[in-house]
């Protein structure tokens, strides 16, 4: 070799696979290998339209159908006619560029980041790119994913390319086992409070260690989806048998002896051992409890253990400013144990933990118990949902009392009108308790879908190993 | 795009940290064209009561605050969501610049090409410019060129990406500069399918 070899992370890897052209300022020009559109992406089909261009890469792209997706009825003539517009523009958009659609009644419906993975449209190696921030959930497979804007959006249906300047990189290891009742979704809660909300702002995450290693595809995908919320650009794990078992047979995937081609390509892909970070942060995975947010931003986390932050005790002024507006707009009192809130409703879903892990963890903490509050259960996708009717969890949920619903990003976001109520506070298994995220005044407490159902079960956020007894 | 070099105007303050971008638009208001225009839905429930008035100590509401086209705020500005639609209310509402001590990824590049200036300022500088223009020094002067703000005598530098400055001072459209690298995008396909054909050819059948 002529060229010094300088090691590479996996991230370096993977991005320099992509690279069409470099500018003398950095930024470079990307090949997109996949782009998902949902119902919001119709800002970027109309600057195409003002263009009178065309989709570049019809083959590449793929719409699904989510944000707007009514969970209770689906026959779009009877649902709310503003939200039937916005369903039936993606369909007319799609159709109109010969991209492959996911409509509302197309039983592999789902949330995109549910969809993609289970349909294999997500592979290692890839670039993947959707107008939605929580792309970074793809990151799973060991691909570069990433959420953009609808500008983006327009350029990368026209040209399936996209300019970017690469993110600084950060590796985030968690050393050792989980604890019982720990999940992903508490390993990421517990990094974003460790580092704060915009702590990994500029960086692409590259997750690693045995608790990282040890986790199902499903788990993974939850780690990487709130990559988001501590600011960074994406997270992302290398691909290893996990990762190769969970895409063999799916239908998207390449078959026969391509996909054994490709799993040996994917089962090469990391990074250099000797690669340098340009940040590190160890967590040890044994020590974390489960996590649940008491505030308006979901750095705003503490272990169920503890006990809402005393903000006349903060040096740090913006801090205690900051503190305050969430004790106030969330209802709390400063001190009070985090056992002691109790909660109006529960919702289990959205992208974050919607999958049938996701479920199957729920409905162990809620058979044979009665939830003491209202609530909604929404699979992250149709086949999802199949699937764990088979197993009869929807039994499980119905039985408690539970609403059992059909897929779409429902009570996260309610775009659908599946909404918290005003003042009431709903324990979710969501990604963001910003104010009035889940409806106008509405209060969200996010946590694992074990928690949920704990708290279901108590009617007060509840540490869920305590309910757990003989059950896993 | 139209270019930003300098801007003299009014400032507005916003002293609340990780105004996400379901604050600066919520939801609701997410599913008209742009040309209906976005401005009046700009940070809808903290702007407005259960009733649609005007919280009276919302600093946006304040009369002298009318006019203002930069918005000082506090650090993560723009967590959040990747909806465009939150830099949409902030241009139709009439604001050309936003400074904070951190941005949202996200939204820091829907900015740039919507030509909002997200204006990088250290925690301190971002305190003191709050308190400024709290105490009625709102006018403000920010220049591209040099990375300086200038008020009431005195200047903060803010750090910008070096190629969002640019793509800023130039008003230029990523659209453009790709259309010189057509070819390259055309050779990188037929090479990739080579490399990588599981990603260049999906199976036809869905």
């Amino acid at each position: 070799m002529l060229r010094e070899h300088r090691p590479q992370t996996l991230f370096d890897r993977i991005w320099q696979n992509h690279v069409i052209a470099s500018q003398s300022d950095g930024q470079q020009l990307l090949f997109i290998d996949r782009h998902l559109v949902h119902e919001g992406s119709f800002h970027g089909f109309n600057k195409l339209k003002d263009k009178n261009a065309r989709v570049s890469r019809p083959d590449l792209t793929f719409g699904i159908v989510d944000h707007y997706a009514p969970t209770r009825i689906r026959d779009i003539s009877k649902i709310d006619a503003a939200i039937a517009g916005m369903i039936t523009q993606l369909e007319e958009n799609c159709l109109a560029n010969d991209v492959r659609i996911f409509g509302l009644n197309d039983p592999r419906q789902g949330i995109v980041h549910v969809v993609g993975p289970e349909q294999a449209i997500t592979l290692p190696g890839a670039t993947i790119v959707c107008g939605d921030s929580h792309t970074s959930t793809h990151g799973a497979f060991g691909a570069i994913a990433f959420g953009i804007g609808a500008s983006e959006v327009a350029h990368v249906l026209m040209t399936q390319t996209l300019w970017q300047k690469k993110p600084k990189s950060m590796r985030v290891r968690f050393d050792g086992k989980l604890g019982p009742g720990i999940t992903a979704k508490d390993m990421a809660l517990a990094m974003i409070a460790a580092i704060g909300a915009d702590g990994a702002q500029g960086h692409a995450i590259e997750y690693t260690g045995s608790a990282v290693e040890g986790l199902s595809m499903e788990g993974r995908l939850t780690l990487c989806n709130l990559s988001i919320e501590s600011g960074a650009r994406c997270g992302l794990i290398a691909p290893d048998m996990t990762t190769v078992n969970f895409l063999r047979h799916r239908p998207l995937a390449p078959k026969g002896d391509l996909f054994e081609r490709a799993a040996e390509a994917w089962l090469s892909l990391r990074g250099d051992g000797d690669a340098a970070f340009e940040r590190e942060l160890v967590i040890d995975g044994s020590e974390i409890a489960p996590v649940v947010t008491w505030g308006i931003s979901p750095e705003d986390a503490l272990p169920i253990t503890s006990a809402v932050p005393l903000p006349d005790d903060m040096t740090d002024e913006s801090r205690a400013a900051h503190t305050r507006e969430a004790i106030d707009y969330m209802g709390l009192r400063p001190g009070m144990p985090l056992t002691e809130i109790p909660v109006d409703r529960v919702f289990i879903g959205s992208c974050t933990n919607s999958r049938i892990e996701d479920l199957r963890a729920a409905a162990a903490v809620l058979s044979g118990r009665k939830s003491a509050v209202p609530g909604l259960v929404s699979p992250g996708s149709s086949l999802v949902k199949q699937q764990a009717e088979q197993e009869g969890l929807d039994r499980i949920f119905v039985d408690a009392g539970l609403e059992w619903v059909d897929s779409g990003c429902s009570m996260c976001v309610g775009m659908n009108g599946d909404l918290v109520p005003p003042g009431e506070r709903c324990a979710s298994t969501t990604n963001r308790n910003f104010k009035g995220r889940q409806g106008p005044k509405s209060r969200t407490h996010l946590m694992s879908p074990a928690m949920v159902a704990a708290a279901a079960v108590t009617g007060h956020l509840t540490d869920v190993r305590d309910l757990m007894g003989g059950r896993s | 795009m139209r270019p930003f070099k300098t801007l003299d105007a009014k400032a507005a303050p916003l002293p609340f940290a990780s105004v996400d971008t379901d604050q600066l638009i919520p939801a609701r208001f997410m599913k008209r064209s742009r040309s209906e225009g976005y401005g009046q839905y700009l940070l809808y429930d903290m702007r407005l009561d259960g009733e649609g008035n005007p919280i009276q100590d919302f600093p946006l509401n304040n009369p002298a605050r009318a006019g203002a086209e930069i918005l000082v705020g506090r650090r993560n500005f723009g967590a959040g969501s990747s909806r465009e639609a939150a830099v949409y209310a902030l241009v139709d509402y009439g604001f050309r610049c936003v400074i904070a001590p951190s941005f949202g990824d996200i939204f820091a590049s829907n900015s740039v090409n919507n030509g909002l200036l997200p204006a990088q300022v250290t925690e301190e500088d971002a305190e003191t410019i709050l308190s400024l223009i709290e105490n009625s020094q709102d006018r403000a002067f920010v220049d591209l060129d040099t990375c300086e703000i200038r008020l009431a005598n005195q200047v903060f530098r803010f750090e910008i990406e070096p190629v969002w400055r640019t793509k800023l001072l130039n008003g230029w459209d990523d659209l453009d500069l790709t259309a010189s690298y057509a070819d390259d995008i055309a050779r990188y396909m037929v090479s990739d399918k080579e490399r990588h054909p599981w990603l260049q050819e999906i199976p036809a059948s869905i």
